[in-house]
């Protein structure tokens, strides 16, 4: 076996390189400096941003959380001060504790998404884009511009002409359609670097007492464990037609296990979300299991681990 | 907008202790230096249910005492209340199980920098904290008065030791089994004007906080309040433990109760919003 200081576990999106293949998902890891306190940030790929909108969003109303098995359901809202403050607060202290940052980014219209990206391009020390087009916490469903591929296609070809060509795009595609391959061809097709595989799934729980949805928002995501063999599904799926661009797989990475399942089926990294919530160092230890895990099979870098699910 | 508590730390701790005191469990763990920085209203987060769990989410406690030398070195104690899964799974461990514990995290009491008089005011096992409340502001010489409440009897928690460090100990009781029948409220502007106090803590169900906020104001006193939201993580990553409070500028704003509470000024709260995003919110649509 190889020296571990010898494994590669670089990836690439885009023109940019990261140093390690875990990364934490949007809206899971706060703004950086609630889980600094437990490791520092320079251990991940990036920190994945929550997902900021032009505007501040109070969010949802509570309840905004359910436990559901070997998952959760949250109702959030998308809740965050905008690109402003997110500006002025939230990137100079990333960039002060030397994060490498990747914005995820949420609008309503097509043009909000311009916008957002007309401000990022010219913010320094960014390393990509996260275009979020499938939160599922919107009031209306249409809203979901990852459910029609040309919505999807609009809003990426919106970023990419004003992000510039520097920055990867990585577009968050939603579980929730009847051919995530297809959305998948028109994002690439606009212009986006790699994918961000998969957002949550729609989802309710009943209070059997109250008799009502136990979320004030009444739907919710579904995230955790409960949703990875569906995340699985999708990564395999869109790799075996887009070989050459590069997945951010997710959706209940609890361990380097669950990481090589993706890796395995296509992804070239992977983001720690939900399992930040149970163990706040989780990404810490999915990225030590994944460099044992990989070694243990024989395999001297991530790059080399990517697809094999795919072999004949 | 805080941070998160930077004495935080991550940890597998010892239990040393659980005994089962009316519908609750004293539980007590050895927890090396995290008991030296935790300070009453502070809580903890608890990894439940093993490691093939299929409760992937932290269940937050109260800490009820602390204590940073004995036989077990640091040590932290909590009231728990078996109601849901994980609580149940939790108070079912036997002695010398480990657990997952993040701790200590949140915003503790205020402690006044001169002996004053405070009424300390719970509701069920929300009473926890303020034993150790009560024991720091006696050592600071203030006058401690409290007053208790629940359903029934069996839900009071009030040990022997506890009330050592109280100068007076009012009991209700909803359905009268113990105390005053009737709720903390009922009797808190008589023990207010009795014993000239200044200034009050709480902790205990939402309701009963709003309800103790509105006399507080009335009389005009202080309020510190311990709220009580439902956690996924007590890190402040998940944004589900919110509430609306007014920022220093008045602004209300969705605010995280686990790193910007538990223990909040109860004048800043807005208490009857009824579970809805209150008009003029900050970014509401």
């Amino acid at each position: 076996m190889i020296d571990p200081s010898n494994f590669d576990m670089r990836v690439k999106f885009g023109h940019k390189y990261f140093d390690s293949p875990v990364f934490t998902a949007s809206g899971c890891a706060g703004s950086g400096k609630e889980l600094s306190q437990f490791f520092s940030l320079t251990e991940l790929g990036a920190v994945v941003t929550k997902s900021i909108a032009l505007k501040p969003r109070s969010g949802r109303p509570t309840p905004r959380m359910a436990e559901t098995p070997s998952g959760m359901l949250n109702s959030i809202g998308l809740q965050g001060p905008g690109i402003d403050q997110f500006l002025e607060d939230d990137i100079p202290w990333l960039v002060a504790n030397q994060a490498r940052i990747i914005v995820s980014i949420s609008g309503e219209t097509v043009d909000d998404y311009a916008s957002l990206a007309r401000r990022l391009r010219v913010v320094p020390g960014l390393s990509g884009i996260e275009v979020n087009i499938s939160c599922p916490n919107v009031e209306n469903r249409g809203l979901v511009f990852a459910c029609d591929p040309v919505a999807s296609r609009d809003v990426i070809e919106a970023v990419r002409r004003n992000i510039g060509g520097e920055l990867p795009i990585i577009a968050k595609l939603s579980p929730d359609v009847t051919d995530i391959v297809e959305i998948a061809g028109e994002v690439i097709s606009a212009g986006a670097d790699g994918l961000a595989l998969i957002n949550t799934l729609l989802g309710m729980v009943i209070d059997i007492d109250k008799q009502r949805p136990k979320l004030a928002g009444k739907t919710g995501g579904l995230s955790g464990p409960a949703i990875r063999p569906v995340a699985v599904r999708a990564i395999y799926q869109v790799h075996s037609k887009f070989k050459n661009v590069p997945i951010l797989g997710m959706g209940g990475v609890t361990s380097g296990k669950d990481a090589l399942e993706m890796i395995f089926a296509g992804a070239s990294a992977v983001s720690v979300g939900t399992a930040n919530f149970g163990n706040p160092t989780a990404a810490i230890k999915v990225k030590r299991e994944i460099r044992e895990l990989l070694m243990e099979r024989g395999f001297n870098s991530i790059s080399e681990a990517v697809g094999v699910a795919h072999n004949e | 907008m805080t941070s998160i508590n930077k004495k935080a730390q991550q940890r597998s701790v010892e239990i040393i202790s659980n005994k089962k005191v009316g519908a609750y469990h004293h539980m007590v763990f050895a927890v090396g230096d995290m008991a030296t920085f935790a300070k009453p209203g502070n809580f903890v987060a608890i990894s439940v249910g093993g490691s093939n769990s299929s409760m992937i989410l932290r269940r937050a406690f109260a800490i009820y005492r602390s204590s940073d030398r004995g036989q077990y070195g640091g040590t932290i104690e909590l009231v728990v209340a078996p109601h849901g899964q994980g609580s149940k799974w939790l108070t079912g461990l036997n002695i010398h199980d480990h657990v997952d514990m993040v701790g200590p995290l949140g915003v503790n009491f205020g402690i006044p920098t001169e002996p004053v008089n405070a009424l300390l005011v719970g509701g069920g096992y929300g009473s926890a904290p303020l034993f150790g409340l009560a024991e720091v502001l006696k050592e600071r010489g203030c006058r401690v008065d409290m007053i208790l409440g629940a359903s029934v009897a069996g839900k009071i928690y009030a040990p022997l030791e506890g009330k050592r460090s109280v100068n007076s100990l009012t009991i209700t009781t909803e359905d009268g089994s113990t105390g005053n029948k009737g709720k903390v409220t009922d009797v808190m502007p008589e023990l207010i004007k009795k014993h000239n106090s200044e200034i009050i803590y709480s902790c205990g169900p939402m309701p009963m906080l709003a309800a103790v906020d509105n006399l507080a104001e009335q009389f005009g006193l202080m309020h510190q309040c311990a709220v009580e939201e439902s956690m996924a993580c007590g890190i402040g990553v998940c944004m589900t433990c919110v509430l609306p409070v007014k920022d220093d500028n008045g602004v209300i704003k969705m605010t995280r109760s686990c790193i910007d509470g538990p223990v909040m000024d109860g004048s800043r709260v807005v208490w009857n919003s009824n579970r809805q995003i209150p008009e003029g919110t900050w970014g509401a649509s």
